[in-house]
């Protein structure tokens, strides 16, 4: 999905991407700054990055794993600790519409 | 005009390991709701992924078997989105360098008869990525609950061409594809217990013509045969819509099997916009040779080169293998017993028809037993199969205490033994019954005399009644036929 | 011995005492605490405090030395944590709305090394929400006053770990850093604030903001304390697939090792214009000190510097958005009561217990990751950051350590730059492309200006060699020991 240049992002799509609800005034403050920063960002344009990898971690390594064995799980109700809402061990959630 | 289907099909395993893919709790199924978590299966602040190898070494399984090949490296990505059942709202997998590319799953079509063997195919795959799961959501009438114990078990996912025509070619590739996963100890593949699942992708053309249709996703394909009806039914549904001038757009759609229709989902966001990004918590794996070359040594052999082997080699009718193949552990059986007994023909029909029914009816009592843990051994059966062979025991009466065996765990030799069930080849013994049912039965004996050859049957028939079947029947044919020629 | 001359002791000195017999650690923790209540209602470090159990550990610790089990250097000694590395039982807000009643059910692999050590681990410190910041002023919980001047900000993000060392409520504090949040509000403070390199210190436990950038790290008085505490957290950790398999040597020995004279480089691009003057005098005297002490300076060239900041912050935000995705009002984070359905709760909890700042961020990093920007913003930050990189290893070809100020200015006052995102980013322009290479860097103070704000001097290392870097930084402070001079309100 482009925007064009002129409306260079569009607060209420990214902002449902984010699921982030802001408010009108957020909204409105926003458009601005971020768009004040994405100017600030084009300086990104002029590199020149031909030929060059982007760098996915600082110092790579390869094949950092574990074997595959168990280890003690947490108890169920130290999982369930912090749920805002709970029944029959399970997290609760408003209804969600459809899968 | 004619339309034909184009069905791609991505289908999610789970894999069989002891630990989740990015943390060491253990998986599971069927246990208590949140018993099987930890701070990186529910997402807790401060949480990291650690890779399980052994997930990995059996997707490079799948792959070999299936004929990809195998990425020299692979990473991992973020698949970001918003969901209950995702503990971090964004699910780790693999996007734009999987572990596996291309591959091909061989298919049979129904041939004309259960004895006939139908044609095959190859389908084409994609390729093949591995992920984590997420957890179950179950709804309620005014809420929905979730239990994290499914969240981060090892998936696999399994994409295919848009390369099936047909609702019967999507079940044959569903079965072919879970025989061999099965096979090679990958996954039980059991899809009421959710370790495989299935969404389909179909789309409909004019007959002759290259270019797809707009493909509509179909999920909750919860069963094999629903698999098969929901794509009958979603073909039917494209093509009568095209027919009466409606546009087909691409949907996802969901499958009702008790109503037998499918209902359009929610539109999500625009053709999700997952903002897939290399996951920096994860170093990428690196594949060489060496360890593809012991992996590949692991290999099983594929069911239908399995098949293949038995019906060329070993000269077994197709409907005979067709029984067996789909069954690893049955397959093991009979190749054990083969081993010791030389006949595969043979040991491929007690297999077949008795071990199989013994098997059935165990189920159907509540009290299933499996091929491993049949009382009938491989040594049990090819001993059986000598016995007849050697004429010590009669095929009616090896028929006859099959049933006990099962039960019983015993040995043939032991059974037959003790019921006194050898074949009476006693001479004596057998000249005087002769004698006896010739006099029994004087019409029958004038008959045979005649020239009328059935009638000896009646006499033979009264031998064997004496000997409760037990008279060896070459032996009894041609003591009476001296006698009665005398 | 008095808690006024207590409170001015080192950790190193601390342990010294408690060694000899001479002091024990429930003295120690009651000194601190009562320092805590008698200031902190001003410097607002702390978001939370057990005392109860901060003096049961100290306990413990006198317990174990008296059975002679003492279990290191540490043991005994109150060391406080950012609030967004994970202490079982503890709470951990991450200075957020949206955590505010979160009880962590784990330890941080850090915490767990702490606790082996026998280190009296306890309060919860203020920080810009979830990191973000560079003055602690996006924190929802109010923010931390600089000990220096309470009208100044402490920096940020790790504001109330900085100004608690400065303040002298503890000896030891542990942060993070990701743009520069040790080091800016090291600098800020007047303490001792290190940033290993990426991959020293588990990030197990560690409230992820920027996950290829993230480091934890400690704040002292003396380079010599933050040696002694990231000997002890620093270290392979297999639940951290990014940490480093590497040897930890005993840094507080190595730092005491003769020192051949090396080579420092000055990065011409950091010695422009938008430095405060009292700044680069005060940098200019300690680098002339290294000269005396027989090093060789060049000026050197990172051309790709003024790249940084932009590349910092699209990698960043786009990382952070999607690892602050979790906190959504399903499973363990406040949830919104306008929420009609499951889709709601997101919005309405994410919308309702994030601050501005985040906000901002979250949705800047969607955005760059956002179908149709990907390759224009993220990938190409990615492949200029190893541009960045390859300056750094150029560099590092011919210097042994390169040396900036820490902060183009002294302590800002507060609402300064809170409504400018640009200027406050740019506050971090001499700390944020170490994160980007993956360098170690260290913060040691090296004076006041005129109106008693802070200096601090910044040190930039090689990958994986902080025994050198902690050996230079060193040599420094233990001749001007700058991080010794407490703020009069540290004093009763």
């Amino acid at each position: 999905m482009s925007e064009s240049e002129e409306n260079p992002m569009n607060i209420d799509y990214v902002s449902n991407l984010a699921r982030i609800e802001l408010s009108e005034s957020e909204k409105e403050k926003f458009r601005g700054q971020l768009g004040d920063v994405l100017k600030y960002f084009e300086k990104l344009k002029e590199v020149d990055v031909d030929g060059v990898d982007p760098t996915a971690h600082a110092f790579p390594r390869f094949n950092v794993w574990d074997q595959d064995q168990v280890k003690e799980p947490f108890a169920v109700d130290q999982a369930l600790q912090n749920a805002p809402q709970s029944r029959n061990d399970q997290i609760l959630v408003p209804k969600v519409v459809e899968e | 005009m004619k339309y034909e289907a184009v069905i791609g099909l991505e289908v999610h395993v789970q894999l069989e390991t002891n630990s989740k893919m990015f943390t060491r709790v253990p998986c599971g199924y069927g246990k208590d709701p949140n018993s099987l978590t930890d701070a990186v299966v529910l997402g807790l602040p401060g949480a990291l992924p650690v890779m399980n190898y052994e997930a990995i070494e059996k997707s490079i399984k799948v792959g070999l078997l299936l004929g990809c090949k195998i990425a020299n490296t692979c990473k991992w990505d973020r698949k970001n989105y918003f969901y209950p059942d995702m503990p971090k709202n964004y699910q780790i997998s693999q996007f734009d360098q999987p572990i596996c590319e291309g591959g091909e799953v061989e298919i049979e079509m129904p041939g004309e008869s259960p004895a006939v063997m139908g044609k095959h195919r190859i389908v084409q795959l994609t390729r093949i990525h591995l992920e984590e799961d997420v957890g179950k959501l179950t709804h309620f009438e005014n809420d929905s609950l979730v239990d994290y114990n499914r969240a981060g078990s090892p998936l696999l996912e399994i994409v295919s061409e848009p390369d099936l025509f047909s609702p019967e070619e999507t079940f044959a590739y569903l079965t072919s594809l879970r025989n061999s996963l099965i096979y090679a100890g990958i996954s039980a593949c059991d899809m009421e217990k959710g370790q495989l699942r299935c969404d389909a992708n179909i789309s409909v053309r004019p007959i002759g013509t290259e270019k797809l249709g707009t493909k509509v996703e179909l999920k909750n394909l919860n069963t094999i045969s629903g698999v098969k009806n929901g794509v009958e039914y979603e073909i039917k549904r494209q093509v009568k819509a095209i027919e009466a001038g409606e546009e087909i757009f691409q949907e996802t759609r969901r499958w009702n099997p008790e109503q037998r229709y499918t209902t359009p989902m929610r539109s999500k966001e625009m053709a999700h916009d997952y903002r897939y990004f290399p996951d920096p918590d994860l170093m990428p794996v690196k594949i060489d040779r060496s360890w593809i070359d012991q992996v590949k040594k692991e290999l099983p052999e594929k069911p239908f080169d399995k098949q293949r082997r038995y019906i060329e080699e070993m000269g077994l009718p197709y409907s005979i293998t067709s029984a067996l193949c789909p069954d690893l552990s049955l397959c093991d059986f009979f190749e054990q017993t083969t081993k010791l007994s030389n006949d595969p023909k043979k040991v491929g029909n007690w297999v077949v028809n008795d071990l199989l029914r013994e098997l059935s009816a165990s189920r159907e009592k509540g009290e299933p037993v499996s091929v491993k843990d049949s009382p009938i051994t491989a040594t049990h059966l090819a001993q059986l199969i000598e016995l007849i062979e050697k004429g010590i025991v009669s095929n009616n009466v090896a028929k006859e205490i099959f049933p006990e065996m099962f039960s019983s765990g015993r040995s043939p030799e032991d059974l037959v033994k003790e019921k006194g069930l050898e074949v009476k080849s006693d001479q004596n013994e057998i000249e005087s019954l002769c004698s006896k049912a010739i006099q029994d039965d004087p019409d029958a004996a004038d008959k045979f005399r005649g020239g009328k050859e059935g009638a000896i049957n009646a006499l033979k028939g009264l031998v064997m009644k004496a000997t409760r079947g037990q008279a060896n029947p070459k032996v009894v044919d041609e003591t009476l036929r001296r006698l009665l020629s005398e | 011995m008095s808690s006024a001359i207590l409170l001015e002791k080192t950790a190193v000195e601390l342990s010294d005492l408690l060694g000899k017999r001479e002091i024990t650690s429930e003295e120690i923790t009651k000194a601190f605490l009562k320092q805590i209540n008698r200031i902190d209602d001003q410097v607002h470090a702390f978001l939370h405090l057990d005392e109860q159990d901060f003096l049961t550990q100290a306990k413990d610790s006198d317990k174990r030395r008296a059975q002679g089990k003492s279990l290191s250097r540490l043991d005994g000694i109150p060391v406080a944590l950012k609030d967004v590395i994970s202490v079982k039982g503890q709470p951990l807000t991450a200075a957020s709305k949206i955590l505010e009643n979160y009880i962590s059910p784990y330890d941080a692999t850090v915490t767990r090394k702490l606790k082996e050590a026998g280190a009296v681990i306890g309060g919860r410190l203020n920080l810009d929400e979830f990191a973000m910041g560079s003055s602690t002023e996006n924190s929802a919980y109010g923010p931390t006053r600089n000990p220096w001047n309470l009208n100044c900000v402490p920096g940020g993000s790790s504001g109330g770990s900085s100004a608690a060392v400065a303040a002298r409520e503890v000896p030891l504090t542990l942060g993070s850093d990701t743009g520069g949040s040790i080091r800016q509000p090291a600098s800020l403070c007047g303490v001792v604030g290190m940033k290993p390199t990426y991959g020293m210190v588990s990030r197990y436990g560690l409230a992820a903001f920027a996950s290829s950038l993230d480091q934890i790290g400690p704040f002292s008085k003396t380079v010599e304390d933050a040696a002694l505490l990231l000997e002890i957290i620093s270290g392979h950790d297999p639940l951290d697939s990014t940490s480093f398999p590497t040897e930890i040597p005993s840094y507080t020995q190595k730092i005491n090792d003769p020192i051949e004279p090396c080579t420092l480089g000055l990065p011409k691009e950091f010695f422009g214009e938008g430095m405060d003057n009292e700044v680069r005098n005060s940098i200019e005297k300690a680098v002339e000190f290294y000269r005396t002490l027989g090093h060789r300076i060049v000026e050197v060239s990172l051309p790709t510097t003024d790249l940084a900041v932009p590349v910092y912050y699209v990698i960043a935000t786009a990382e952070a958005s999607s690892n602050l995705a979790r906190y959504d009002g399903i499973r363990y984070t406040s949830r919104s009561n306008r929420a009609k359905n499951a889709v709601d709760v997101y919005a309405k909890s994410r919308g309702e217990g994030f601050g501005e700042e985040v906000k901002r961020r979250c949705i800047l990093g969607a955005y760059g990751l956002s179908s149709g920007y990907y390759d224009a913003y993220y990938l190409k930050a990615q492949k200029t950051r190893t541009l960045i990189r390859e300056d750094f290893n150029r560099v590092f070809k011919e210097v042994d350590a390169i040396i900036t100020p820490t902060s183009p200015t002294p302590a800002f006052e507060f609402g300064s730059k809170s409504d400018d995102p640009i200027s406050m980013y740019l506050s971090d322009i001499y700390t944020i492309s170490t994160n980007l290479a993956g360098l170690p860097a260290i913060s040691v103070p090296c004076g006041f200006t005129e109106a008693n704000l802070p200096i601090g001097l910044q040190l930039i290392g090689r990958a994986f060699n902080e025994s050198s870097l902690l050996k230079i930084a060193h040599a420094y402070d233990r001749e001007h020991k700058f991080g010794c001079f407490s703020p009069p309100l540290a004093k009763e």
